[in-house]
């Protein structure tokens, strides 16, 4: 099994999550993060004292998927996630050791 | 800890009891003494009513307040002429003109006795206007409260908007009970004594005169009136209806100078060291230059003491109310120090404070606006002065050059963005500056000066955070600063319309600007000195017996966790996540607070 953790922009979420819905994946975990990639922050101003803001807000969103749909998955991910500019985000993917449902305790790919 | 808090109640008790017991309320029974003319049209109360307390209102309102346009059409019987009196022929003759025209009164209400029935009636009516507005004025007035609350908690942290919140609410019953128990008395309970010059009853309403006792002393011929000493615990000669009405509207505007002060020192302020600064506001720190100024005490007397100008005139209280306040947060944010991270060990700001609620400050700021037209047309103490109407419109129109102003000036010149907290702050700035001139200056003199105001209150603002002096919410700019301006314009300003016999100059109040010479504007800046070294002294002292009692700033963890759960035990936004230690984040390589006089460094962990 494999996790998939994208981290995308707030706005995107909805259609990152009907474009997975439609090619049958619907199991995720959505948290809201702060964060930057290589570009610098912005400069603003309160009261006449500049500032800077480093982070800006992000959704993560991890899913839990067999091998098989993983790349399927990321493909689906970047497509609706992307604008062109900057602040896209980044997908990170990662071995899963073992995954159990708790209400019936299935556990391994049945889980997922 | 007990024992300290024990022994700080009983030290407090005693005070209040010998207060009580030493206060001579029972009335000088100085029956002839008829009240002085007073600041408005007033009518000389006749020989036989008297400083007696009306507490059930029903002696309030006679004939001698149904007022023709120049007066009273009451005519008293002149008093006779002592045998001193008889060798002057113009004494004479000018008791004889009196007779006369009292004994055609008298035939003539002989004539018509409904008529004089009627004029009961109508002073009724005309002195139950008066306390209406007074009274309905200073509910408006109460309602700043609100506003005062929401425009600090919105400039504030989310993490403390529990703290902020409970000294707002806080500071209006303790300093309600603060006045009531004796500060009221301290202010006006020496209104109408005789040896004040320009004193006098509540003319307004009804002309009680019962409030006489003023503490001061004599240099030559001239009474230095220092504080009042009838009314505590608004018994005895304070047992009064207008007594009660004027003590309501002046106890608004004295919390509104009381919450002035917990906008400043947010975010790092004890709620027990707060408790003490509320226990001293209402009973000593505003009363005393109130008096000097409104209580007809020195102040006041200027203009007939030593002839300069018509004394300090203040119609709403730029000084006595705002700017008092202003320098109480001047001396507290000082003493207190800068709030954590936001400045390094150098002095310069690394990390700007940023509001958590922009909807709180300008909810509260449309608030204060709308208070204010209780606030200042509401000092008339008269809905029968029809100048309300000019007073109504100078507030309206300062408070909107005051935020236009204020927003094109970051705008255009400072800062490139029209800042949300400066519009607010503008608006407030432009209000508190036209406290004073309200009911004295033309539409174009508010407008002006208002504008002025919000060009100051920037400045000011920027000044303050440069010297290092952390003011969470701008009070020092918009009420220190801009209340003492609002005293200055009115002596610039005043157009000489309004405020003939004002503190008992005759003739109508002018300003440098429309004739009136320097004079004016020189008693404005005594006043606005006074009310800076005043207040400095008591602001000091007061923040020194915190201090020793409980200590005023709260540890650094604590101010950095927030104070809502330490020093409230509970948080103001329950079930929300708040990043709090990223809001104030280390100065870098440094684990100390900036220093203050107050402040005690943290020990490394």
């Amino acid at each position: 099994m494999k996790k998939i953790e994208a981290i995308v922009k707030p706005f995107k979420l909805e259609e990152v999550k009907d474009a997975l819905g439609e090619a049958g994946i619907t199991g995720m975990t959505v948290s809201e993060v702060k964060g930057f990639g290589r570009q610098k922050g912005h400069t603003e101003i309160y009261r006449g004292s500049e500032y800077t803001v480093d982070f800006l807000p992000k959704v993560k969103i991890e899913l839990v998927l067999p091998d098989a749909q993983a790349e399927h998955a990321v493909a689906i991910i970047i497509k609706s996630a992307k604008t062109g500019k900057i602040g896209d985000g980044k997908v990170f993917v990662s071995d899963v050791e073992e995954a159990i449902r708790i209400r019936t305790e299935e556990k391994g790919e049945l889980a997922v | 800890m007990i024992k300290r808090r024990i022994l700080i109640g009983a030290l407090l008790a005693s005070c209040f009891c010998s207060l009580v017991r030493a206060a001579d309320d029972t009335n000088a029974p100085a029956g002839t003494n008829a009240p002085a003319g007073t600041n408005t049209t007033a009518a000389a109360a006749p020989a036989d009513t008297g400083p007696k307390p009306d507490p059930a209102g029903t002696a309030t309102g006679l004939s001698v307040d149904a007022q023709a346009p120049n007066g009273t059409f009451i005519v008293t019987e002149p008093t006779a002429l002592s045998d001193d009196d008889k060798k002057d022929p113009a004494k004479v003759k000018k008791y004889a003109d009196d007779k006369k025209a009292f004994d055609d009164y008298t035939a003539q209400a002989k004539l018509e006795p409904l008529a004089v029935k009627l004029s009961d009636s109508v002073g009724h009516n005309r002195v139950a206007v008066n306390f209406m507005w007074t009274l309905i004025t200073g509910f408006l007035v109460m309602f700043m409260q609100a506003g005062f609350a929401l425009v600090e908690t919105g400039l504030c942290r989310a993490k403390n908007a529990g703290h902020t919140m409970s000294m707002n609410f806080m500071i209006y019953p303790m300093g309600m009970l603060g006045f009531y128990l004796c500060g009221f008395a301290f202010m006006f309970g020496g209104m109408g004594d005789p040896n004040s010059p320009s004193g006098g009853g509540i003319s307004t309403m009804g002309g009680y005169g019962g409030l006489n006792h003023e503490l001061g002393f004599h240099l030559g011929s001239k009474f230095i009136g220092l504080l009042g000493a009838k009314g505590f615990l608004l018994q005895g000669a304070g047992y009064d209806t207008a007594a009660f009405a004027l003590f309501l509207f002046q106890m608004v505007f004295m919390d509104t100078t009381a919450t002035i002060p917990t906008g400043g020192a947010a975010e790092r302020w004890k709620f027990s060291a707060f408790m003490i600064y509320g226990c001293c506001i209402g009973t000593i720190m505003y009363p005393v230059f109130g008096n000097w100024v409104w209580g007809n005490g020195w102040l006041a007397e200027l203009g007939v003491n030593f002839g300069i100008g018509h004394g300090h005139v203040d119609f709403a209280g730029s000084s006595v109310v705002h700017m008092q306040g202003g320098v109480i947060a001047l001396i507290f944010c000082w003493l207190i120090g800068p709030r954590f991270g936001k400045y390094d060990k150098n002095g310069k700001i690394v990390h700007p404070i940023i509001a958590h609620n922009i909807p709180f400050v300008m909810l509260g700021t449309f608030i204060l606006a709308f208070g204010w037209f209780g606030f200042n047309p509401g000092s008339s103490l008269a809905g029968t002065d029809l100048r309300i109407a000019v007073v109504a419109v100078n507030t309206m129109l300062a408070s909107a050059t005051g935020a236009l102003g204020a927003t094109l000036w970051m705008w255009w010149v400072r800062t490139k963005k029209p800042d949300p907290s400066m519009m607010c702050n503008g608006m407030l700035a432009g209000l508190v500056a036209i406290t004073c001139p309200c009911a004295f200056v033309s539409a174009g003199g508010a407008s002006i000066l208002g504008l002025v105001a919000g060009v100051l209150v920037v400045e000011s603002v920027f000044f303050f955070d440069k010297i290092g002096i952390d003011d969470c919410v701008g009070a020092i700019s918009v009420h220190g600063v801009n209340g003492a301006w609002g005293c200055l314009s009115l002596g610039l300003f005043a157009d000489g319309t309004y405020g003939d016999g004002w503190n008992g100059v005759p003739g109508t109040v002018k300003g440098l600007f429309y004739g009136g010479g320097f004079g004016q504007f020189f008693a404005e800046l005594i006043g606005v000195t006074t009310c800076f070294v005043t207040l400095s002294v008591l602001s000091i002292i007061v923040y020194k017996i915190a201090e020793a009692l409980v200590g005023n700033r709260v540890p650094q963890e604590v101010e950095i966790e927030g104070l809502d759960i330490a020093e409230m035990g509970v948080p103001g936004y329950s079930g929300m996540v708040m990043d709090k230690q990223s809001e104030t984040p280390m100065p870098k390589g440094d684990t100390m607070a900036p220093s203050s006089p107050a402040n005690k460094p943290l020990v490394a962990a």
